[in-house]
């Protein structure tokens, strides 16, 4: 028996045109939905029906796309929160965060809180799944793994440490079928007090010298790199600076 | 540095200037006291000397008072103290403490937090764990409270949350900074806000008045609204403190924290290929320079301590290694938190190249190099011996630890 799988997603945006396309980290979300599922994938979107870029997730070789239909600037957590709590789905799947609208990457942790849930953060592997316990690697930053043990049901988000998504085909992505559900629509409190600019480009940070005198000015302009305070072993034996080169190493938890 | 008087006239004037701002470091240490009925005393006899025909001389021109001391190039000049007694709110800190310190990120926050304070706010970190991290008070924490156990340890999300809920409970902080990063911060902070129930402001990279700025969807749009009670703030979202110095003083949880029943259970890291990972954003480098005159025991060290592998440009151009392990101004510049450079003599671009790093190992035979005084620790001597030592030492210590698990 196959677990159930539901990845969610969303629309994305072009990231220099900023026109709709299929979002990079749910693509992912569908990809490892694809490869632990197979065919039994169901993929979810709360949002408009008629948006065609949806279809590029059907061309991943899905057969249907269920949608629960709501319109823009309507909050997409309670209409998601209960379907899911009647799915049964024992892996739910979501990229980390949109790339519209708000994007605080909220949902997932929301969803998770909501239904009592445990929620693994950048999941990039699932190794095994019996029991009722999943086995998964986390992703940690500077390419690091984590073997994180988790009980179904779970939610789990995925960054680009995932899998990367397989390419979306132009014939499967007009025969797939789009299920509307018409849900209650509740409205996203935010929208009525923030305002969604463009972005605009971040100053530099200067590097501003806070010396007293000229002599010191002229030093931070011109000093190389100095630590100066560092430890010098000298005349010591190979195996006496082996063991303080490791003691270091073991302090600083590089090598374990 | 040699015990011989030289006179410097460079601090010398200083000493005479009352006007130059290094005056006050100049003058000879004047021994001062509270007195019995609350007034300053200061021996007076204290300065001067003796001249040759028995007479007190007191010496103006400052020949004395900044000659007579050592010359010390860099005077530490003591930052004022800001003090918060009675604080009327706290501004929640939780810091990231990658490695156990605080990041550029951490003290970015920590400058945002004091802007929120004001005068009369206490900034109040909030640290799981151990740290190692000394300098909190320079970097503007007014109140430290170290949250410490078994249960913290490792990866336990849920039961940070509990902590950080005590911590709310107690001090009901006016605002929650965190840091939006990958390293802990923007999970926990997400977390945090959804057992609050809180809407957090995230990615926030400016903050005036009661409005913030910050970035939304995919970086196309910013996201300006009100100021949250919990901020997730992106790196560089206000200037650290550097004019002040501060209390640091050590508060504690009144209740205990609650359990949670931990339904993510950490099984460790797992081992990467460390060749695999970029080197941009490798953690550990071990790199090799002209001084490396073996390289295949050079491979296996690195293989031993499971270390990223880097170069300098000699050794690319001299072909013992290919053109993307190059450390340095035309290669890669690296992010390592530990850097281990084997017979490199540090030129400047290969310097520049690993400015971001946090501690460096050296390992040469030219105890005179640039890269000793750039490293934390330098061994001077003959690389392949160490190499080969450090091989052996690291396997004991494996061996050991393998036996005390058993």
């Amino acid at each position: 028996m196959s677990t159930q799988v539901i990845s969610l997603v969303s629309i994305g945006a072009h990231p220099t045109s900023g026109r709709p396309r299929r979002a990079e980290q749910d693509a992912r979300a569908v990809e490892l939905g694809l490869q632990l599922a197979g065919n039994d994938l169901q993929v979810l979107h709360a949002g408009d029906v008629a948006e065609p870029a949806l279809r590029a997730y059907l061309g991943m070789g899905l057969d249907e796309l269920h949608v629960l239909d709501n319109p823009e600037g309507a909050d997409a957590l309670p209409a998601l929160t209960d379907y899911l709590r009647d799915a049964g789905a024992q892996v739910v799947l979501t990229g980390s965060q949109a790339e519209t609208g708000e994007g605080s990457g909220m949902l997932p942790f929301l969803l998770a809180e909501n239904l009592g849930w445990p929620l693994v953060v950048g999941l990039a592997q699932v190794e095994s799944i019996d029991n009722g316990v999943a086995l998964v690697l986390q992703a940690l930053p500077r390419g690091q793994r984590r073997r994180l043990k988790v009980r179904l049901p779970f939610l789990a988000t995925v960054d680009n440490a995932a899998p990367k998504p397989r390419q979306s085909a132009y014939g499967p992505a007009r025969r797939g079928a789009l299920h509307a559900e018409e849900v209650e629509v509740v409205d996203d409190t935010l929208l009525a007090v923030a305002t969604l600019q463009p972005a605009k480009p971040r100053p530099k940070r200067l590097k501003v010298i806070k010396a007293k005198s000229g002599a010191d000015r002229m030093k931070a302009a011109t000093a190389k790199a100095s630590g100066g305070g560092g430890q010098v072993l000298k005349g010591v034996s190979p195996e006496a600076g082996a063991e303080a080169i490791l003691k270091l190493l073991v302090e600083e938890g590089v090598v374990r | 540095m040699s015990d011989i008087i030289r006179r410097d006239p460079r601090a010398e004037w200083i000493a005479r200037n009352r006007l130059h701002p290094l005056h006050a470091a100049m003058q000879p240490v004047q021994h001062s006291w509270m007195g019995p009925n609350g007034v300053i005393r200061k021996n007076v006899h204290g300065i001067g000397f003796i001249g040759p025909n028995g007479i007190k001389r007191i010496d103006r021109s400052g020949a004395q008072q900044g000659g007579a001391s050592k010359r010390t190039a860099a005077v530490e000049v003591q930052l004022p103290l800001h003090q918060v007694p009675q604080p009327a709110f706290h501004i929640c800190v939780v810091p990231d403490m990658v490695g156990g310190r605080l990041s550029s990120q951490d003290r970015d926050l920590l400058g945002l937090a004091h802007q929120l304070a004001g005068s009369e706010g206490a900034v109040l970190a909030v640290v799981f764990g151990e740290h190692k991290e000394s300098a909190f008070a320079t970097a503007g924490v007014d109140r430290l409270l170290v949250l410490d156990g078994e249960e913290f340890s490792g990866y336990a999300p849920e039961q940070r949350v509990q902590g950080l809920r005590a911590v709310d409970n107690q001090f009901h902080p006016r605002h929650w900074l965190l840091p939006d990063s990958r390293t802990g911060g923007g999970e926990l902070g997400r977390r945090f806000a959804a057992a609050l129930g809180e809407r957090p402001a995230t990615r926030v990279w400016q903050v005036k008045g009661e409005a913030c700025i910050g970035r939304a969807g995919a970086g196309l749009q910013d996201l300006a609204r009100p100021l949250a009670r919990l901020i997730l703030a992106s790196a560089e979202c206000a200037e650290p403190v550097s004019e002040t110095r501060h209390e640091a003083l050590p508060v504690e949880l009144s209740t205990s924290v609650a359990r949670s029943l931990s339904r993510i259970e950490d099984l460790g890291a797992v081992a990467v290929d460390p060749g695999a990972i970029p080197m941009a954003e490798a953690e550990f480098i071990f790199s090799g320079g002209n001084g490396v005159k073996d390289w295949a025991l050079f491979h296996q060290t690195a293989a031993a301590l499971g270390a990223t592998e880097g170069a300098s440009r000699v050794a690319v151009d001299d072909g013992f290694m290919a053109r993307d392990r190059q450390v340095g101004a035309s290669g890669t510049w690296v992010t390592a938190r530990v850097y281990v450079a084997v017979g490199i003599s540090g030129a400047i671009q290969h310097l520049q190249g690993i400015g971001a790093c946090d501690k460096v190992v050296a390992i040469n035979l030219d105890p005179g190099c640039d890269m000793i005084k750039r490293a934390d620790l330098s061994v001077i001597g003959d690389s392949a011996a160490i190499l080969q030592a450090l091989i052996a030492a690291v396997e004991a210590y494996r061996n050991e630890a393998k036996r005390d698990a058993a």
